[in-house]
This record gives structure tokens, C-alpha cells and sequence, in this order.
């Protein structure tokens, strides 16, 4: 399911993906196993919130932004 | 002088397939997002009729089957994904059959062209039943064409990847009508002395050129 809506926020999967991100998990593989979605589907999560400004790419990692950072205190 | 042609080449059996991005009932995916898992890509002629109707149930029951072979599923037809949704809401409401693998809306063709999907003898806006099945490095492994009016057998799918993935990890062949647990075939020998070894080594060889074993 897409990770960030119409207008800009992020959708449940969003936030479950943001919170893995926080919990430790930086690569789409860890996200998907702490998440429990398909690898897929994560991969292409992690594009859109990067596309928004709630995660970054740094190499192959991926990390909260400031943004993100806010949505999942 | 050479001609030169617009003509696409399609993506063959051993090639790694072509990426794409594309809009789908589950947002916006690449093809190289699959890449680790198997992939079954698959074509249907319309939303909201009946052979693919039955394909989609049929596909759904086997869901559970396939995410055990790190097998994922991609649909694809010209429609838009508003009409995706409209019939996979429409499959779960009167059929009771959930849709649970993403759906290509592929409204520009572009997809379905790159595949060879849309065969004009048969159809010039409707793909035919395509079957794309594809490896966890996106290699094309097995390409299958049905007409419109042939629904695909999920059974043959399931045995098809089976086979595949049996041949990847003992490196065997899988004999006509081979099911999981039945005999294999062991690679023909290369040399004349490889052929005098299999004799010895307890294979069923009906001759040195074909020769079974159980895994």
C-alpha cells in the first residue's frame, strides 16, 4: 500500500515503515522484517516518503529526515 | 544500408527482464522492487470479465502457495486503476475473494508493449494471458501465451516454478509430467568416462544419456 497520501501525509504504512527506520532497521530488508510487508512493497514506500521528505538515502541505507522524525515521537 | 526498425524486441528466455515504473492498485512500483523474490507477471485481457475473473480468484487461492516459494504476483491490463479497484471490490464483494497482489494499470501500454503482451491478430487494445515468470535477479525463466478466450492453469504455474527452483538448487532436470517428489533427470554425461561413472553410481539409467534419481 502507498506510504504517504494524496495531500502530502504519511498513510498507517507510512508510519509503520517511519517507525522501523526509528526502531534501528535502515535497509528495505530489515523494514520489511520488522514490519512484516513484502519487500516490494517497501521498497517502493521508502521511495515515496523520500520523494516527501520523511526519510533520506544515504548510499544503500535510508534514515528519518527531521520531518520524519516528528511523526513518530 | 541497414534498415532501421521501431520494432521492440521482446525479453527472452535467460535475459534479465526490462525495468519499468508503473502505476498499480498497490502505488507506484519498478519491476526491480521484486528483485530477491520470484515473480509471476501476468497480463489479462479486460477488468470486469469473466475468464479473468476466474483467473484472479484462481490466482488469489494460489496466493499462499507462492509467497511459500518466495514467488510474488504482478497483474497487468489496459485499464485504468480506477477500474482495477472497481473490480477487485467487486470480486470481494460478490464472490468473496480478496485480491492481495498489485495490479499494473497500464493504460499507456507501455508495459504491456515491452512484453510483447498485446498481440494485434487477436487484439489491438487488449493484452492476451501472458505469463512472465521470472527469477529474485529479474531473469526471464519461463514465458507462457494463452488466448483470450484459454483460462491459465494455476496448478501448471505452481509446478512450473517447482520445477525451476528444484533445477536451480541441484542443479537436475525435471522430466516430462514431473511433479514435486517424483524422479529427476540427471544432466547427460559430458564425456565418455563421466558416462561410464553414472553406470556406477546407482542412478536409474535406462541408458547413459537418461538417467533418474530421488532427491
Amino acid at each position: 500500500m502507498p506510504c504517504v497520501s494524496a495531500d502530502g501525509k504519511p498513510t498507517k504504512s507510512g508510519i509503520a515503515t517511519l517507525s522501523a527506520l526509528k526502531n534501528g532497521a535502515s535497509t528495505p530488508e530489515a523494514v520489511a522484517e520488522t514490519t512484516g510487508n513484502a519487500l516490494f512493497r517497501v521498497r517502493s514506500g521508502l521511495r515515496e516518503l523520500v520523494n516527501a521528505g520523511f526519510v533520506k538515502q544515504v548510499g544503500d541505507k535510508y534514515q528519518l529526515t527531521p520531518e520524519g522524525s516528528k511523526l513518530v515521537k | 544500408m541497414e534498415e532501421k526498425t521501431d520494432e521492440i524486441r521482446l525479453p527472452l528466455i535467460g535475459e534479465k527482464a526490462p525495468d519499468f515504473e508503473a502505476l498499480t492498485t498497490q502505488g507506484t512500483l519498478r519491476l526491480s522492487d521484486f528483485e530477491g523474490s520470484w515473480l509471476v507477471l501476468f497480463s489479462h485481457p479486460a477488468d470486469f470479465t469473466p475468464v479473468c475473473t476466474t483467473e484472479f480468484m484462481a490466482f488469489s487461492e494460489i496466493y499462499d502457495e507462492l509467497k511459500k516459494r518466495n514467488t510474488e504476483l504482478l497483474g497487468l491490463s489496459v485499464d485504468s486503476a480506477s477500474s482495477h479497484i472497481a473490480w477487485i471490490r467487486n470480486v470481494e464483494e460478490k464472490m468473496g475473494v480478496k485480491i492481495p497482489f498489485p495490479i499494473i494499470a497500464d493504460l499507456n501500454k507501455e508495459v504491456s508493449l515491452k512484453f510483447g503482451m498485446i498481440h494485434p491478430a487477436q487484439s489491438k487494445t487488449e493484452t492476451i494471458r501472458c505469463v512472465f515468470i521470472m527469477d529474485p535477479e529479474s531473469k526471464i525463466r519461463t514465458i507462457l501465451y494463452y488466448p483470450l478466450t484459454t483460462g491459465r492453469n494455476m496448478k501448471e504455474i505452481l509446478r512450473i516454478i517447482d520445477a525451476l527452483q528444484t533445477t536451480d538448487k541441484h542443479k537436475v532436470a525435471t522430466p516430462a509430467n514431473w511433479n514435486p517428489g517424483d524422479p529427476v533427470v540427471v544432466p547427460p554425461p559430458k564425456t565418455a568416462e563421466q558416462a561410464e561413472e553414472r553406470i556406477k553410481e546407482g542412478y536409474d539409467c535406462k541408458d547413459w544419456y537418461l538417467c533418474f534419481k530421488k532427491l
